[in-house]
């Protein structure tokens, strides 16, 4: 919970992870991969204000210790989402492992969701697999990376008749929010993730699952505003957008801020700190206190309030994941409009 | 030799190599040797925007009169050697990429060009709807009416790229894709659309400017402040 100028703000990190990239995880003769990936990512933490910068040595394997202190005792979070990422073909345990997220959130009970990851090109086994981390961690979501390496394969898109299979068999099996990566361009080739016509695809053939969008797109935010604008149920996924964005180039976070309220609107929009990139505090301190800047430019976008902030920082996530929120947090007039309300708003 | 690498845009920011400090160093003997070396804000910088770059920082250099031979070489990437090897044997993307690429790039350079256009499109529209021009106006407006700056001299040269028309009588607001004028009615989301694109290739720029300066101590060849 975080609480400033007397409003108290209910907080779901709903994108971090736990990861180890150390050198006692590098897969022999991937090594090039393991520590470029890592030190790719370090650079992203540079985007944060100063102090917050860490040495590469704890970036690569922090620990449980700062991972508590980072998010919860200083950061603020009521609860935080776990993403997997695996990266097999580089990290031999796997990156951030379903497993690795779930014995931390099985020491801390309450603390975190524990979601889980699927690759359509793992075939049955990879479904049994699924099938069996839904059963025992309970898990209501997945974080899908669709540019991982795998086999030789360079990434999928979720239109792959694999993927559709797979998305079918986890709705089954009780998933109801897909995280997708769209995120900064890496190493895929011409499958580079560049536009999110799959998340179109999949978000209108499959209405009853929620797919956040994470790192909306960027660096290509405007095909993913041009998709999101006709799927309900395609949400905006901030991280890097704040942690990338809102300490090192403020004016171009006011503008995206701006065109997502514009395009996409504050009831699907959520907060994630990718945390170990960037830690939780001086996003959420920074996000409740951050406001327009008085110029023209940003005269034509919505305007985000208290309740806007308090939806994007939590309560958004916490309805995705059905996380139970204390009275004295939830917004004062949650009540929707009655119909004759919307009447005379449109008229 | 800074001058025609200002040719060279990264394709998905729209602004030059140099400008962005993609240019680590360039140097040319007398007898007209050019060696350039190029660096870019990650190690993992998509292999197929790296390429462009690469192949079109060596054909802008082949192409100048007084130059004999041209070394141009991307450092510390993770796909440098296979670049690397294929611009300097002038095969394309497909084969530099052997069994991993399926396509060549044109079509990526054109969506880009597309997204370009759209932004600048806001950037040449913008003070004309500051000082009242309303949808309806600007539905008839052609580029000769547009008052001359260097933003509209640069809307003119992308949609010339994109094969759309460019000279004075040519509709100023078009679709990108079909070169068709866009309606009034059209208009407001005509310019959401490229107000929204500008706003990504910026943010997107003050990213990889960002994480350059981190990369790299230095200023690149020709490399222009924070932006």
């Amino acid at each position: 919970m975080y609480e400033h100028n007397g409003e108290k703000y209910f907080v779901v990190d709903s994108h971090m992870h736990y990861w180890n990239a150390g050198p006692d995880n590098w897969v022999p003769g991937a090594e090039q991969y393991a520590k470029g990936w890592i030190e790719c990512f370090h650079a992203y933490q540079s985007l944060a204000p100063k102090e917050t910068h860490w040495p590469i040595e704890k970036f690569m394997s922090y620990t449980e210790d700062d991972l508590m202190k980072d998010v919860f005792s200083d950061g603020y979070v009521d609860v935080a989402v776990f993403q997997p990422t695996y990266l097999k073909e580089w990290y031999k345990e796997g990156f951030n492992t379903t497993e690795k997220n779930a014995g931390l959130g099985e020491k801390h009970p309450g603390m975190f969701v524990l979601n889980t990851r699927f690759d359509p090109r793992d075939g049955d086994a990879g479904l049994d697999e699924l099938k069996a981390n839904v059963e025992r961690y309970g898990s209501k979501g997945v974080k899908l990376y669709t540019a991982e390496w795998n086999d030789g394969s360079r990434g999928y898109k979720l239109t792959d008749p694999a993927a559709y299979r797979y998305l079918e068999k986890a709705q089954e099996y009780g998933i109801k929010n897909v995280h997708v990566h769209k995120g900064p361009t890496i190493w895929p080739l011409d499958k580079d993730a560049f536009d999110v016509s799959d998340i179109d695809h999949a978000a209108t053939d499959f209405p009853e699952l929620n797919f956040i969008v994470e790192h909306v797109g960027l660096p290509r935010i405007e095909d993913f505003c041009f998709m999101a604008t006709q799927e309900p149920n395609v949400y905006a996924g901030l991280s890097v957008v704040i942690g990338g964005l809102m300490a090192a180039r403020p004016h171009f976070f006011g503008k995206v801020m701006g065109e997502l309220l514009f395009w996409v609107g504050e009831d699907k929009m959520t907060f994630g700190s990718d945390y170990g990139i960037w830690e939780p505090k001086w996003q959420i301190e920074g996000f409740v206190d951050w406001e327009f800047p008085d110029l023209p430019e940003f005269a034509d976008y919505p305007r985000l309030g208290v309740e806007g902030k308090k939806k994007i920082l939590g309560l958004n996530a916490a309805k995705l994941y059905d996380l139970k929120v204390p009275d004295e947090l939830q917004l004062r007039d949650a009540e929707p409009a009655a119909q004759d309300d919307a009447k005379l708003v449109t008229q | 030799m800074l001058s025609a690498l200002d040719l060279v845009r990264d394709p998905e920011l729209d602004e030059p190599i140099t400008t962005l400090g993609f240019v680590a160093s360039c140097h040319v003997s007398a007898a007209g040797d050019v060696v350039v070396r190029l660096r870019l804000p990650t190690y993992f910088c998509a292999p197929n925007f790296a390429f462009l770059m690469v192949a079109d920082a060596y054909d802008v250099l082949a192409a100048l009169p007084e130059v004999r031979t041209v070394d141009v070489t991307l450092e510390d990437h993770f796909a440098a050697a296979q670049i690397n090897a294929g611009v300097a044997a002038r095969a394309g993307f497909v084969a530099a990429f052997d069994g991993e690429a399926a396509d060549e790039l044109d079509e990526l350079r054109r969506t880009f060009v597309s997204k370009a256009m759209l932004a600048g499109t806001d950037q040449v529209c913008r003070p004309l709807v500051a000082t009242g021009t309303d949808p309806d106006a600007l539905a008839r407006l052609t580029l000769g009416d547009v008052p001359p700056s260097a933003d509209l001299d640069r809307l003119r040269r992308r949609r010339a790229e994109l094969g759309l028309r460019s000279d004075d009588g040519a509709a100023l607001l078009v679709d990108p894709a079909t070169g068709t004028p866009v309606a009034a009615a059209g208009v407001p989301q005509h310019l959401g659309f490229a107000r929204l694109t500008r706003t990504g290739i910026e943010a997107n720029t003050g990213i990889c400017r960002g994480m350059l300066q981190h990369r790299y101590a230095g200023a690149g060849a020709g490399e222009e402040g924070p932006g």
